[in-house]
C-alpha cells in the first residue's frame, strides 16, 4: 500500500479512528467464517460521517487501495476479509436511528444500527423489522443489507430485500448516489435497490437505508411436531403449505441435532424421533391464529407425526431456545463448525436431507443438520478440528457434493449467508459462464479499478 | 505444575472452541462503548492465537494494552455458543506477559505489600486512614471522598471511599459464639470489607448473629487474590489462596461466608484453577469449594432463615455483581432476601446483570470507559425510581457512589445484607 495513504487518513478521521497497530490489525483479520485464510489489513478505519467515507473512498481511488467494508463481522462467507490488504471501513460507530416514520411505515437508518435495536425502537410503535439472521443481537443493517440476510422468518415475511426502500451509497469513484425512498411505488430508473442488497460491499459503501416496517403480529401459536420418519417430516412440510397455511417459522432438525441439543441444553426434547419441525402461525386475529394452528396439527397427524402445542409462555420460550440451541449445541462438540446453507426448493426438502446424511456416511464426518424447513433453507453443519488436515480434505469433498447436490434439486449454493471467498468457486456451477460474464461486466461499470472489496462475489 | 498460566501453549485448546462468531459484541461493556474488535473477547482470543503462533510477539506494547483492556466481568462468556472460558484465556495471556516482561514495579510492590508484608500494609492503610482529610475531602453527600486536587490518574470530581480507621478484623473478636447455634462458618472478609467498609462487615456479623449462627474472623486470612491473579501474578494469587485454605482449615467450620461476589468466585471457581496439580491444596480447594456460600444462600438455603419484621419504606433495586452472578451464579437469592424485608418496594432495572465498569482496578486504569459504562448503569437505575440501590459487591458499591456522584441524582449504594441488617435493628 502507498505509504501515504495512512499519513493522509489521519488527515482525514481523528487520530483514535485509524488504527494502524498490530494488536488491532490481527483482530480485523477474521469474520465468523470457519476454514478460510485470515489476512490482516493495513489499515482499519472507524468513520462517523458520509463526507468522511467519500474522503477514504477518494483516497483509495487516487492510490488503488483496495478497500472492505465491514459491519460486525459476523457473516459466514468470509466475505469481510481483507483478502488483499488495505483499508478495513467498519461502520460499527455510524449507528445512529436516524428517523423512525410511523405515518409512512419506514425507518432510516446508518449502517452501523444494530438489527435489534431498531426493532427495540420501533417496538413502541407497534412495528416490527422482519429480517431475522441469527445474529439479530449483533449484526449491523449495513451488513445485513450487504448480504441479504434471511433468517426464521423468510418463509412468510420474506428476506431483508423485501424490505430495503431506499439507499445512499458511495461508489467506488467516492461519487454519492440516492435513490427509492418512503414510497411504497416508484419506478424511476433502475431497481437500484435490488443491485445494491446482496451487493456484498463489492460495487460501493451503503451509507444510509430506508426500510420498510410492518405491524407486529398480535396472536400466535407455537408447536413442536416429531417424527420417527424423515420422510413424514418433509412430507408436512409440504402437506400445510398445500393447507394454504403459511406459518412465520417453520424450522426443522434431524436426529442428530435433536440429540445434541438436548445432552447440551436439557430442554426435554423427546429422543430416538428422526425429525422435529418447530413451527409457529401468527397474524392479527385470535380466530385466524387458531384454525391455522388446527390446520397444522390435522396434516402433522395425518403424517404420523407427534403434536405438542404451546400452551403457555413458558411452554413457547422452550420451544425456541432449543431452536436457539441448535448451533451452539453442534458447535461445542468440535473446535471447528463448517456451517452451510445450500438451498433447495421446498418440495425437495426431504431429498435433500438424505443426500446430506449420505454425503455424511460416504466421508464418515459428523454433519448435524437443522435449519428453515419452509423456505428450503437448510444449515448442514460439519463438525471438526482444523487442525486435522486429513478431516478437513474430507470435509471439502463433502462440501462440494453438498452444493452439487443442492444444484441438482433445483437449488442454489446460499439461501442467506451468500458468496464471498468461501463459495466463489462453486458459482460458475449455477449461473455458467454467461452469468459470470454478466456479473464481470456490472462490476467493471461501477468499480473499474475493482477497488471495492476484492476477490469477493465476482471470480 | 502445568496449568496454562504456567505454560502458555496449554491454552491452545480452549483457544479452538471459539468459532469467531461475534455473539460478545452484543455483552460486552467494553465494546458497548469503544466499539473496536480488540475490546471484546473475540478479538482477544484472536490475538491469544496470534501470540500462540508467533505472529505477535508478547513483548508488543500495544498487545498489552489490548489484554489489560478487560475487566474480566465474564459477561462474554454467558452468550457464548461454544462456552469458551475466556476468563482462561484472558489470564493465560497476562500471566505469560507478565511471566516475560515481569509486573510492572509499581504493581510489584503494592501485591509484594499485600501478601508477604501485610502488617507494613495495614500501617500504611492506617497512616492513610489519618492523613486521607489532607488530600481529600468528604463529598456533598457523605458518601465517599473527593480528591482536594488531581494526583496522577485520579480525576479530581472523582469519588473514592474512605479508609476505615480501624480495619474490620481488628477489632472484632475472631470467634463470636451463639447459643444453640443452627451452624458453624468463617466469615471471609476480602479487602473493601476489612480496610474500607467496614460497617458491611458489622452487618454481615449482626445477620449472622441473629440467624444464630456461630462465626469465624481468622485474622491470618489475605486478599483472596483475584485482583493480583487479573493483573497476572500468578505466583503472589498462588500464595494467597494457599495462604487462605490453611486460614480457613484452622476454623474447622461447615461454611465458609462472603459479603464480596470477587471473594466468593475466588474459592468457588479460580482457587480450583490455580492449585491443579497442587497436591496439598488442589483437594483443599475443592473442599472448600464445596463450603463456600455468599450469605445469601447461606441464609436461604442453609439454614433456617430468621424473617425480618423492621419496616423499611423504601424502593429498591439490585445490581448484579458480575463474579457473584456470572461466576458463582447467584442472582436470585440476594433478591429474595431484599423482597422478605417489610415494606420495601423492589423495582427491577433494565439488564440489572449488565457491568457497571468496576473491574477491581480497571476503573483506575481505564477510568474515560469505565466512567461511559458506569453512566448507562446509573441511567438504568434512574429509570426505577428507586432511591437506594443495593448490590453484593463492595467494589461495585465504590464504582455506584463514585457514578452516582457524577450521573445520579441522590440514590445512595449499599450492600443488600444492610437493609437486612437494618430491619433486624428496627424489630428490636
Amino acid at each position: 500500500m502507498d505509504s501515504n495513504v495512512i499519513e493522509r487518513l489521519n488527515g482525514i478521521l481523528s487520530k483514535d479512528r485509524v488504527l494502524t497497530k498490530k494488536a488491532d490489525l490481527v483482530t480485523y483479520s477474521y469474520d465468523a467464517t470457519a476454514d478460510v485464510m485470515t489476512v490482516m489489513p493495513d489499515v482499519v478505519v472507524l468513520p462517523k460521517t458520509v463526507e468522511e467515507i467519500v474522503k477514504i473512498v477518494k483516497l483509495a481511488d487516487e492510490t488503488n487501495t483496495p478497500i472492505y467494508p465491514r459491519g460486525s463481522g459476523t457473516n459466514l462467507s468470509g466475505g469481510a476479509i481483507p483478502v488483499k490488504k488495505g483499508i478495513v471501513l467498519c461502520t460499527q460507530l455510524m449507528n445512529k436511528i436516524i428517523e423512525i416514520d410511523p405515518d409512512n411505515l419506514t425507518a432510516t437508518v446508518e449502517p452501523g444500527v444494530i438489527v435489534n435495536d431498531l426493532n427495540n425502537a420501533i417496538a413502541p410503535h407497534g412495528l416490527i423489522y422482519p429480517p431475522d439472521p441469527g445474529t439479530v443481537a449483533t449484526a449491523t443493517i449495513g451488513g445485513t443489507v450487504a448480504t441479504c440476510a434471511g433468517g426464521l422468518r423468510g418463509l412468510k415475511y420474506g428476506v431483508t430485500k423485501h424490505y430495503v426502500m431506499g439507499m445512499q451509497v458511495v461508489l467506488p469513484d467516492a461519487s454519492v448516489v440516492r435513490f427509492g425512498g418512503k414510497t411504497v411505488k416508484n419506478v424511476t430508473a433502475y431497481d437500484f435497490a435490488a443491485l445494491f442488497v446482496g451487493s456484498e460491499g463489492t460495487l460501493g459503501i451503503v451509507t444510509e437505508i430506508t426500510v420498510k416496517l410492518i405491524p407486529a403480529p398480535k396472536y400466535r401459536r407455537s408447536m413442536l411436531a416429531l417424527f420417527k420418519d424423515l420422510k413424514d417430516a418433509g412430507n408436512t412440510v409440504q402437506g400445510i403449505i398445500k393447507q394454504r397455511v403459511i406459518p412465520a417459522t417453520l424450522e426443522i432438525m434431524d436426529a442428530m441435532t435433536i440429540e445434541t441439543v438436548e445432552n447440551y441444553a436439557k430442554v426435554g426434547l423427546p429422543q430416538g424421533y428422526s425429525a422435529l419441525l418447530l413451527i409457529e402461525v401468527d397474524g392479527m386475529s385470535k380466530e385466524s391464529v387458531e384454525s391455522e394452528a388446527m390446520a397444522v396439527k390435522d396434516v402433522v397427524t395425518q403424517n404420523n407425526g407427534e403434536l405438542k402445542i404451546a400452551e403457555t409462555d413458558a411452554e413457547r420460550d422452550k420451544i425456541w431456545s432449543a431452536r436457539r440451541a441448535a448451533l451452539p449445541a453442534l458447535a461445542q462438540l468440535s473446535p471447528t463448525t463448517v456451517l452451510e446453507d445450500a438451498t433447495v426448493p421446498r418440495s425437495r426438502l426431504t431429498e435433500m436431507l438424505l443426500e446430506v446424511d449420505k454425503i455424511a456416511k460416504k466421508y464418515n464426518l459428523k454433519i448435524g443438520t437443522f435449519g428453515h424447513a419452509g423456505d428450503g433453507n437448510l444449515h448442514p453443519t460439519i463438525l471438526a478440528d482444523e487442525r486435522n488436515k486429513e478431516e478437513m480434505e474430507r470435509v471439502h469433498k463433502a462440501v462440494d457434493e453438498i452444493f452439487a447436490a443442492a444444484l441438482k434439486l433445483g437449488g442454489t449454493l446460499s439461501g442467506e449467508h451468500g458468496i464471498g471467498i468461501a463459495k466463489l468457486k462453486y458459482l460458475k456451477d449455477e449461473i455458467g459462464d454467461s452469468g459470470i460474464a454478466l456479473m464481470r461486466n456490472i462490476k467493471t461499470a461501477i468499480d473499474p479499478k475493482g477497488i471495492m472489496n476484492p476477490g469477493k462475489l465476482v471470480p | 505444575m502445568t496449568t496454562p498460566f504456567d505454560e502458555y501453549r496449554l491454552i491452545e485448546d480452549e483457544i479452538q472452541k471459539c468459532m469467531k462468531c461475534g455473539n460478545c459484541q452484543a455483552v460486552c461493556p467494553v465494546f458497548s462503548v469503544e466499539k473496536t474488535e480488540a475490546g471484546v473477547a473475540r478479538g482477544k482470543i484472536a490475538l491469544a492465537d496470534a501470540i500462540l503462533k508467533g505472529r505477535i510477539d508478547l513483548d508488543d506494547p500495544d498487545l498489552y494494552d489490548r489484554v489489560f483492556n478487560c475487566l474480566v466481568c465474564k459477561s462474554c462468556m454467558q452468550n457464548c455458543p461454544p462456552q469458551v472460558n475466556f476468563d482462561k484465556i484472558i489470564l493465560a495471556v497476562r500471566s505469560a506477559i507478565v511471566k516475560k516482561k515481569g509486573l510492572h514495579p509499581l504493581k510489584r510492590t503494592i501485591f509484594n505489600l499485600l501478601f508477604h508484608k501485610k502488617a507494613l500494609f495495614e500501617t500504611g492503610i492506617k497512616t492513610g486512614a489519618k492523613l486521607q482529610s489532607l488530600l481529600t475531602k468528604t463529598t456533598q453527600s457523605g458518601e465517599g471522598r473527593n480528591l482536594r486536587f488531581p494526583i496522577g490518574i485520579l480525576d479530581r470530581k472523582r469519588v473514592i471511599p474512605s479508609l476505615a480507621p480501624t480495619p474490620f478484623r481488628d477489632r472484632v473478636e475472631e470467634k463470636i459464639i451463639c447459643s444453640n447455634p443452627q451452624t458453624t462458618v468463617a466469615f471471609f472478609t476480602g479487602c473493601s470489607i476489612n480496610y474500607i467498609y467496614t460497617g458491611i462487615g458489622d452487618d454481615i456479623v449482626e445477620v449472622l448473629k441473629k440467624n444464630r449462627v456461630n462465626v469465624a474472623i481468622p485474622k491470618d486470612q489475605y486478599c483472596c487474590g483475584i485482583p493480583v491473579f487479573a493483573h497476572g501474578d500468578i505466583d503472589t494469587a498462588r500464595q494467597m489462596a494457599r495462604a487462605n485454605l490453611d486460614a480457613l482449615e484452622k476454623t474447622a467450620a461447615d461454611f465458609v461466608v462472603f459479603g464480596c461476589g470477587s471473594c466468593a468466585g475466588a474459592f468457588s471457581h479460580e482457587y480450583i484453577e490455580l492449585l491443579k496439580g497442587d497436591n496439598v491444596y488442589e483437594p483443599l480447594s475443592m473442599k472448600w469449594k464445596q463450603k463456600a456460600v455468599e450469605i445469601s444462600q447461606l441464609l436461604l438455603n442453609k439454614i433456617d432463615f430468621v424473617k425480618p419484621k423492621g419496616q423499611i419504606d423504601e424502593v429498591v433495586t439490585y445490581h448484579d455483581s458480575c463474579h457473584l452472578r456470572k461466576t458463582v451464579k447467584v442472582w436470585k437469592e440476594p433478591r429474595e432476601l431484599i423482597k422478605a424485608i417489610p415494606g420495601i418496594t423492589f423495582k427491577e432495572m433494565s439488564k440489572p446483570d449488565a457491568c457497571c465498569g468496576s473491574g477491581g482496578t480497571y476503573n483506575l486504569t481505564h477510568y474515560d470507559t469505565s466512567s461511559s459504562i458506569l453512566k448507562n448503569k446509573i441511567n438504568d437505575i434512574k429509570k426505577t425510581t428507586a432511591h437506594i440501590v443495593t448490590t453484593a459487591c463492595p467494589g461495585c458499591i465504590m464504582q455506584l457512589v463514585d457514578g452516582i456522584e457524577q450521573f445520579g441524582d441522590g440514590q445512595i449504594a449499599r450492600h443488600y445484607i444492610t437493609l437486612l441488617a437494618q430491619s433486624y435493628k428496627k424489630e428490636a
